[in-house]
């Protein structure tokens, strides 16, 4: 599935040595849509706050791939999947609200 | 699109859904490119009906489809279908349906912020691309209901869904729950269905389940507004609609023989029309299931195929039964003439042993039918249905041109004719057996209470069960009515001994004529005899004086010649007098 991603991953920071672990996180949107610009802008603060280093973002457009929302259960969109660690959650919606992503993530106990 | 809908206006195209019984009622099928609710409680098969609606429109119409699942896993599906009789396998194999499994639950997901269900558009579009679909079942799109917070965003989603999809034309079936018997759907997503919705209930009277099927609704088409009842089985779903809302079957004028030759005689010497119902009602024991194995087995010998729906029992009971009295069904069986199919009705609703009859009538194709006996349907039904099923078998099997013959038990001490009256009016012809208590003893009488159509007997005629079948009796009439059983012997042996006594007076006089002639022909001989005896004497006595006379003149002539009185006489003629005596001549010469 990988292999048909189209990977932006933004900074080339994110490619450091994986020190605890790795994040990769998958964001499904649909064309350039507010809410997807949104959505990527809202989680790349997010990850640079919370994650500096330690992730991989991977901005998949299902109007590209639309076999991949099967994959992933995608209904909403945006949505958020968190690749790695594995987790069943999925993060719908453009991101805005802070604090629900991090306890979406299970990041907030860390902070 | 238009190409497969069948008989409807212009505006409004419909696409066939292929499930038995749905099309007659819905007047060609679904709304064609737009959506259908079918909406309907827990297990009353709406997953089933979207099955078959994609199923039948990719095999039968060539229109494949997509089936969105929001409950059921693609295998748990695939295994519910086969179950059914559908191979989804196969057809997602040759490209004709796309299933798609949507799962979602809400403890998975963390809502932050705006979103839409673009993802799912984008799904249902994909999946409609790959097969080319046509056809769309959304099952269930209310799952969603429970899974997202925000049911505002999801109200304008699925409002924006169904025009999306009316936009490209997709003939969409979306099922949803209906868990209160005042609201269509538990979320009111009716509101954004508004072509067409049907109503699937699966409700249970007196321990018995039924299955019915009602459109509720159905923008710019007439549609049946009655409640159809519907069946599930290992071929999927058939509604059971009135059959023929309009009277317009043929009439057969062939008549067909009902196997007792006198019984045929007292319907003009023909027996019954061919397609038409014949209601045949009796108290217990009064012998109907014999007069049916009589009609079944003479429709055998006419080489035509019979059906016989035993409610009472068991195929190899009756076999054995009517063996006693002469018929031999079995070799009927054998040759595959005869099909039995034996079931309490209790095992179903009255709706599904009637669908059950439908089903075995389409694919036997028999020419007589035999239903023993339709009171063991009350059992589970109330009246009004039964006589509401009835009506469309009768009307079912008219045209298909089926004769039938409709056993009915009436209960003792009822009135006979008052008890079938409601359904009697379908029946063309009502036959009517009953037992005769008379003098101690109870016997068997039968009568045809009306045959449309035909000249038939009034008589009651009585009937014994022989070895040989059943046999109709003459009549006999006595001061009370027909004589029956020992009140018709006695009357036999009256009528006999009185033939016994006028033949005897008849042979009397011949003999006392014979005696008669006998004297008289005595006389005669005597007569003769005396006249005999007197002709004799006088004979006698003539041709003494005779005799006397010749001598007489013999002795006058002798004395002429001796008085020489005419002598030349005697002397040249030579000849002697006619009594020959010469010799006194010569003896003169």
């Amino acid at each position: 599935m990988a292999a048909t991603t189209k990977a932006k991953g933004p900074q080339a920071r994110a490619k450091k040595p994986p020190v605890p672990k790795v994040w990769k996180l998958r964001l499904y949107v649909a064309g350039q849509t507010p809410k997807s610009i949104r959505a990527f802008a809202n989680l790349e603060v997010l990850c640079e706050q919370h994650l500096k280093g330690r992730y991989q973002i991977e901005v998949i457009d299902l109007l590209e791939h639309p076999e991949m929302a099967r994959g992933d259960q995608i209904i909403a969109l945006p949505t958020l999947v968190i690749k790695l660690p594995q987790a069943v959650r999925q993060i719908i919606g453009d991101l805005s609200n802070t604090d629900r992503v991090l306890v979406g993530m299970a990041l907030q106990p860390l902070v | 699109m238009t190409k497969k809908a069948r008989r409807q206006s212009p505006l409004l195209p419909k696409a066939l859904t292929g499930i038995q019984g749905l099309d007659e009622i819905t007047g060609g099928g679904l709304p064609s490119g737009r959506p259908t609710l079918v909406c309907g409680g827990a297990g009353s098969g709406k997953t089933l009906f979207g099955v078959e609606f994609l199923v039948r429109g990719a095999t039968q119409y060539n229109e494949p489809g997509v089936f969105i699942s929001f409950e059921e896993t693609i295998p748990d599906l695939m295994k519910n279908a086969a179950s059914l009789g559908f191979d989804l396998e196969q057809l997602v194999a040759d490209k004709k349906l796309f299933i798609d499994h949507v799962h979602i639950s809400r403890n998975e997901i963390a809502e932050t912020g705006e979103y839409d269900l673009e993802g799912l558009f984008i799904r249902i579009a994909d999946a409609v691309k790959r097969v080319g679909a046509k056809r769309v079942v959304l099952d269930t799109l209310e799952v969603l209901f429970g899974e997202f917070a925000n049911p505002g965003i999801l109200r304008g989603e699925i409002r924006r869904l169904f025009s999306w999809l009316k936009q490209k034309g997709l003939t969409t079936v979306v099922t949803a729950e209906r868990d209160r018997p005042d609201k269509l759907t538990r979320n009111g997503i009716e509101e954004f269905v508004s072509d067409c919705v049907i109503v699937l209930d699966h409700r249970t009277r007196e321990e018995i389940s039924t299955r019915r099927l009602r459109v509720v609704k159905y923008r710019g088409s007439t549609h049946g507004t009655n409640e159809y009842p519907f069946l599930i089985d290992d071929h999927g779903i058939s509604v059971l609609p009135i059959s023929s809302l309009s009277l317009d079957h043929a009439a057969p004028t062939g008549r067909i023989s009902t196997g007792i030759d006198r019984l045929d005689g007292m319907m003009g010497g023909k027996g019954f029309f061919r397609g038409s119902s014949i209601l045949m009602s009796g108290t217990a024991g009064t012998g109907k299931t014999t007069v049916a194995a009589h009609v079944v087995d003479a429709a055998c010998r006419r080489g035509e195929r019979c059906l016989y729906f035993a409610f009472e029992e068991s195929p190899r009971q009756i076999v054995r039964n009517v063996r006693s009295i002469g018929i031999d069904l079995e070799p009927w069986l054998r040759k595959g003439l005869l099909q039995f199919h034996a079931a309490r009705p209790t095992y179903a609703g009255i709706e599904e042993v009637l669908l059950v009859t439908h089903k075995h009538i389409g694919s036997f194709k028999p020419s007589v039918v035999v239903v023993d006996p339709i009171t063991n349907l009350l059992t589970v039904s109330t009246m009004n249905e039964v006589r509401s099923m009835l009506t469309r078998l009768v009307d079912f099997l008219k045209t298909q041109e089926i004769t039938a013959v409709f056993a009915s038990l009436t209960s003792v001490g009822g009135y006979l004719e008052a008890n079938e009256a409601d359904i009697s009016s379908l029946m063309d012809t009502w036959l009517l057996l009953k037992a005769i208590e008379v003098g101690g003893e109870r016997n068997r009488a039968l009568y045809v209470l009306k045959s449309r159509g035909m000249e038939h007997s009034n008589q009651i005629r009585e009937f014994v069960l022989t070895p040989q079948g059943l046999k109709l009796l003459d009549v006999y009439l006595g001061p009370e009515g027909v004589l029956t059983g020992s009140a018709r012997i006695s009357q036999e042996g009256r009528e006999k001994a009185a033939g016994t006594s006028r033949q005897q007076q008849l042979e009397g006089r011949g003999r006392e004529l014979d005696r008669k002639r006998e004297i008289f022909e005595a006389r005669m001989t005597m007569l003769r005899a005396e006249f005999q005896v007197e002709e004799e004497t006088i004979q006698r006595t003539i041709a003494e004086s005779r005799l006397l006379n010749d001598e007489l003149l013999q002795d006058r002539g002798q004395m002429k010649r001796s008085r020489e009185a005419d002598a030349s006489v005697y002397k040249n003629g030579k000849t002697a007098p006619p009594n020959g005596k010469t010799a006194p001549a010569a003896r003169a010469t």
